[in-house]
Formats: structure tokens, sequence, C-alpha cells
């Protein structure tokens, strides 16, 4: 088999941090429209410090995701999240290609 | 996600069984639906759609939106012949993201130093596939040119309904080949799904690049979704 997919494997690489007594939360690609970088599905784990693997678009959403993961894995409560196409208004986090994801976060307890 | 829950996702992936984890949004209760307990499941149809096309999506229920997340084997490449066309055909299947095994009985073919770091298995077909038998989301690609090892698997394959079947060798030794399939009871409709000469018709001319060659159409198989054996009705049930 080859290496690179197994240490690449999301899902393995959650339950291996759960095993370790980290908390995490799990966010996954429940819809996408247009032009998304990643597809339904598609899944990013997080821990309490901010660590992560995976990904729920190229690197453009992510880093708001994480952040919300932390409220989620505090909180405890899933929730869902919208992303469209970053506006003029820069301030907004979006995706440059132009498409929008809905990201599904929920704790893993 | 509940860690029991998980655990169990992540032991039928390594048991290359298809499953599908079913949320609820607005609640978050979550199911995992294994690919044998589909029928029993009040979504069953929605589910099995979703193991069908592979995609994964939300349904709109009388609970609400639900998210179908398929969880499907990863595609793997079996290749029957430790030859020169294997050895380029192992890292360069690696490298596309396919796992590959490699069958041959011919320990001479089969050795560890002309496949480092390869799954390799020195013994009959016959023998390898009642412990690690295809699945619809295997590429099997029977380049041994020697009927007597390529012959099993290849039906093998035809019945299991693999998603790329390919055979090495010449329109002639093809011919030859599909008169031992008929005479072993194998219908021409099945026998057609066979890729041969294999590989996408690229003029490759040397071991490395008909290993390009046959990558492109295990590629185009599966990324084309060809891979669903229900779709065809081929499948033999396990």
């Amino acid at each position: 088999m080859s290496e690179t997919p197994t240490e690449l494997d999301v899902l393995k690489t959650t339950e291996r941090w759960a095993g370790e007594g980290r908390k995490l939360a799990l966010a996954t690609v429940v819809e996408t429209w247009g032009s998304a970088p990643r597809p339904t599905g598609s899944h990013l784990v997080i821990d309490e410090e901010g660590n992560f693997e995976g990904s729920v678009s190229g690197g453009c959403v992510e880093g708001a995701v994480v952040s919300e993961a932390l409220d989620v894995i505090g909180a405890g409560e899933p929730r869902i999240l919208e992303f469209g196409v970053a506006d003029e208004t820069a301030w907004r986090v979006g995706l440059s290609c132009g498409g929008r994801i809905r990201v599904y976060v929920e704790k893993v307890a | 996600m509940d860690r029991a829950l998980l655990s169990a996702l992540n032991e039928e992936r390594a048991a290359r069984r298809a499953a599908v984890v079913v949320t609820e949004l607005a609640s978050g209760r979550q199911r995992l639906v294994r690919e044998a307990e589909v029928t029993s499941d009040p979504l069953s149809a929605e589910i099995e759609k979703t193991i069908r096309s592979g995609k994964s999506g939300i349904a709109e229920t009388p609970d609400g939106e639900v998210f179908l997340n398929a969880h499907l084997p990863p595609a793997r490449i079996v290749a029957i012949g430790a030859v020169h066309i294997s050895q380029a055909l192992a890292p360069m299947a690696k490298i596309a993201g396919f796992d590959i095994e490699i069958v041959d009985p011919r320990t001479a073919f089969a050795s560890a130093d002309r496949f480092p770091g390869v799954t390799l298995h020195a013994e009959w077909p016959e023998d390898v596939l009642k412990q690690r038998p295809f699945d619809a989301y295997t590429a099997v690609c029977v380049i041994t040119h020697d009927p007597k090892i390529d012959d099993f698997p290849l039906i093998s394959a035809l019945k299991t309904g693999c998603f790329y079947i390919g055979a090495l060798g010449s329109r002639k030794t093809h011919a030859k080949r599909v008169e031992r399939l008929i005479a072993a009871g194998i219908p021409q409709s099945s026998i057609d799904r066979i890729e041969a000469p294999i590989g996408a018709d690229i003029g490759a001319a040397n071991p490395g690049e008909i290993a390009v060659a046959i990558l492109a159409s295990v590629i185009e198989a599966f990324r084309k979704r060809k891979m669903f054996a229900d779709r065809r009705g081929e499948t033999e049930a396990a």
C-alpha cells in the first residue's frame, strides 16, 4: 500500500488524534454551487489548538473554518457555515474561484 | 461525530466496503449505514443512489435536510504479471493516487528487488484471490502473456464487474483469448469490456510508455465513473 494516501487520510488522522485525547471538530463540505474547489464529503479535522489536516476548499476559507471549529469544540453544538465569492469589501472571507460552499462543523466526541 | 461511529466507519473503509454516513443537519443526529444494511434503512433509495453515483449530497426528508456522505473504497490496481511494464506502472500508479498490487507466481519475476516497496504476491492468482478477492473498485490488468496465469483472474474480473479490465497482447493473441473465454461460457457482452490491446491508444512503444497508456485508461474508467458494476448488472453475488 502506498504511504501518502494513508498519511493524508483525514478520517484515520481523526481517529488517531481522538485516541491521543485531543479535543476535535470535524468539518465536512455538505453542499457546493458553481466551481467549488473540493467536492461534497471533503473533510477537515481541527484540534483545540488549531492544528488541522485535510481541506474543505483550496486553502481559501480554512482559516475561518478553524476558528469556528474552536467554538464548536467549546460549545459542543454543530453549526453550518456558508462561504461565497470573496467580495469587494475584502474583509469577508470567500472563495476566489467564484463558487459557494456549505460546511457542516461538528464536535468529535 | 461519535468516536464509535468513526471507528466503525474506518473499519468499513479498511475492509474495502462501501458505507454512508447519514447526518440530520438540524439535529446533528448521525448514523452509519453499511452497504449490507442499506435496504433496511428508511432512506434506502437515497442511500443507494449515493453509493451508485459515488456523489455525496443533501437529501430533503420529512425531518429536514440530511447529508449523505458516501465512503467508497479507494480504487486499486491489480497487475497480473511482475513484468517490465509493471515495474514502470507501480510507481506511476502510486503517484496518481492508486493502491497497486502485483501478482505473479513466477518468483524470478515477482521479487522484492525488482519491485521495491510494492505489495507483491508471488503466488498463483487463484490463491491470492481467495484471500483478496477483486471488487467493483478494482482495476485489473493482465499482462503476463501466459494464459495459464492470465485467464483465471481475467474471468474473475469479468464476473466481479471490476471497473477496468485490460489485457496485454496483440489482436491475434486476443482473438485466441476470446475463443478461450467463449469456451469457458463468458458472454460476448462481458468479453467486450476487456480493453485489448491494453491501454490508451497513444502509440506506446516501450514498457514505460505502455504503463502510461494503461494508467490513462484506468483513470478514464475511474473518473468517467464506469466503475459501478450494478449499472451494468454484471455483479455476481459476492
